[in-house]
């Protein structure tokens, strides 16, 4: 640098660094003012239709009439089952890939990539996999509860594993060391310690997944889950349909009454999501300790 | 390794700790795990299986070039048209509407945050943010159909307004759901950026706005570029946002006022009409897929090969 720019800073550069840092800011606010904007809107929209008929009234062709009771029982199964899929095998995926797995081996190396590379896949190339080998194909599962939490399942185990991963490298070394100096094995030292430190983070980062299987619908509309369902689900085999799919259906129409409705069957999601969201947040702040 | 127990005389074994007695029950936990992790692995086989075999089918069909390079896309009209050129360029269109929201004001809210914010508001801020990223895809979709469109219209300055479907709106609220993925990416490869070369640079008499601008900047550029090339990734892939806002015809035009079908729009309403196993119309989703899949698999390898070089420079 020339020894010229060591001068104090001038009129210039004292108006052009203000721009700047405004011009940062604005990009901010643009994001959250969108948001706002958005949600503020939805809200205004679905304000008339925001009572309990949205939560228990069946879909209906008669928009006075139509609520999202089945979409909201459909989303309980499927990401109930989904939770009960995902969350075994994420951490279990995590607990291997942190606590035994050989950096210097080449298939080790492939799984990480392999995961990272998955959580970047779009959501609907999972449908395409849901729907050649859930759907049709190899399980032959048809357009059940059961074959959406699968492709769901599979869709979310990867942001699973990576945050359990991180869960789990939190917890100090010491802590294993203190454990296998007084004789645990490599398992009971994990079962035992590791992973109870890391329940918190773990946790919280399972809820966040499943929030973003909450809101999926892409996966879905290509198992053919968009039709018309007037019935809660009843077992692993019955049809579905989930609030994502619902609101897609209602936007699809043309009348007005529907996109209203639909607006509030979005609201309903939203604050799932929020409350989801805050137990996440909570959890995080209340159990994670500092080492 | 080889050589520290080479050296050790093979007369006296060393005794490890914990090899007293073989420990089945350890090592069948150890394969459950690993076999946890291959899940992750098979799913990736499933997903090039799943796509590979009716993709085959499909072009003993059509052929390849008539797909890649034709500019009508008919495939359930008779006669059929398969040149997925229309799909392709709407891909593109949107994606790029996408970008314009994404890139700039993504960077822009990094570097605020990097560089500017003190430790209080960026905690608070960039949660705020991510509350973006968390919104499903189908409320942005209605979003960009029921409010912003209309918003459009009203505004629009020059030519004919856009329609009620229409590329540009669909890509602008991509934009803003993508933008904090861009956001927190570049953030932290900014994070990772040594303090001693700001201050090496603050030394000399740089100005704030050149220290973020000559310095973070260049030295984070491999994070920073690894999140755009995300961001178009992720763009591709999206879904619900074009099916509800773009439209569903197949448009070969750049013109983002107009109503377009992205691939992924093809592939999802492809699904919606419930395609028999076998036929042309189910092919045609696995072929439109594959292509796809491999180009968001390649923009993905990219991003995770520059993110993995800023960490080894800088962490």
């Amino acid at each position: 640098m020339s020894a010229t720019q060591i001068a104090p800073t001038s009129q210039r550069e004292r108006l052009l660094g203000g721009l700047f840092r405004a011009s940062l800011f604005v990009s901010l606010a643009i994001g959250i003012l969108t948001l706002c904007w958005l949600m503020l809107s939805i809200l205004i929209e679905g304000w008339p239709r925001l009572n309990q008929d949205v939560l228990f009234h069946f879909p209906s062709s008669n928009p006075e009439l139509a609520g999202a009771q089945s979409a909201i029982m459909g989303t309980i199964w499927v990401v109930g089952l989904t939770a009960l899929i995902t969350i075994p095998l994420g951490v279990g995926a995590a607990v291997y890939l942190e606590e035994y797995a050989d950096r210097d081996r080449w298939w080790n190396r492939l799984i990480e990539l392999n995961i990272q590379n998955l959580a970047a896949v779009p959501s609907i190339v999972y449908g395409i996999l849901g729907l050649a080998f859930f759907v049709r194909g190899f399980l032959g599962l048809g357009q059940t509860v059961l074959a959406a939490a699968l492709t769901l399942s599979l869709l979310v185990l990867p942001i699973v594993i990576i945050s359990s991963r991180e869960a789990i490298r939190a917890v100090p070394d010491s802590i294993r060391q203190g454990a296998l100096a007084l004789g645990a094995t490599q398992w009971q030292t994990i079962w035992r310690q590791v992973l109870p430190a890391a329940i918190p983070g773990m946790a919280t980062g399972s809820i966040l997944a499943l929030s973003r299987a909450i809101g999926e619908a892409a996966p879905l509309v290509l198992l053919g889950g968009l039709t018309f369902i007037t019935f809660n689900p009843e077992g692993l085999d019955s049809a579905f349909t989930v609030l994502p799919i619902q609101i897609f259906n209602w936007i699809s129409r043309p009348q007005d009454e529907f996109h209203v409705l639909a607006a509030a069957a979005i609201a309903v999601l939203l604050v799932l999501l929020v409350a989801m969201n805050a137990v996440a947040i909570f959890l995080r702040n209340k159990y994670q300790r500092k080492w | 390794m080889s050589t520290t127990t080479a050296s050790t005389s093979p007369s006296r074994p060393v005794r490890r700790l914990g090899e007293a007695r073989p420990r089945y029950g350890e090592r069948l936990i150890k394969t459950l795990l690993l076999l946890c992790a291959a899940v992750s692995v098979a799913t990736t086989a499933g997903i090039v299986v799943a796509l590979a075999g009716p993709t085959i089918e499909f072009f003993g069909e059509v052929p390849i070039r008539d797909f890649l390079f034709g500019t009508d896309w008919r495939p359930l009209f008779s006669p059929a048209d398969f040149g997925v050129l229309p799909l392709v360029t709407a891909t593109i269109v949107v994606t790029a509407c996408a970008l314009v929201v994404c890139i700039p004001f993504g960077l822009g809210s990094a570097i605020y945050l990097s560089e500017y914010a003190r430790p209080g508001m960026r905690k608070t801020l960039k949660p705020v943010l991510e509350v973006l990223a968390g919104i499903p895809t189908v409320v942005y979709g209605f979003f960009a159909l029921t409010f912003l469109t209309p918003t459009l219209e009203k505004i629009w300055l020059f030519g004919e307004p856009p329609s009620v479907f229409n590329a540009l709106s669909a890509g602008l609220v991509m934009g803003v759901m993508i933008l904090p993925t861009v956001a927190s990416l570049s953030e932290d490869a900014m994070a990772a950026v040594p303090q001693a070369l700001r201050q090496g640079a603050y030394a000399v008499g740089a100005s704030k706005r050149i220290v973020a601008t000559r310095i973070v900047v260049p030295a984070a550029l491999s994070g920073i570029v690894a999140s755009f090339v995300l961001a178009i990734s992720r763009a591709v892939g999206e879904t619900m946002i074009v099916l509800i806002a773009a439209g569903g015809t197949p448009n070969l035009s750049l013109n983002p006022a107009e109503a377009m079908q992205t691939m992924t729009a093809f592939i999802a309403a492809a699904g919606l009409g419930d395609q028999s196993t076998g036929s042309i119309g189910y092919q045609t989703i696995f072929a439109v897929g594959s292509l796809l899949f491999i180009a968001t698999f390649v923009m993905n390898i990219f991003s995770i090969r520059l993110v993995r070089k800023y960490r080894e420079v800088y962490e």
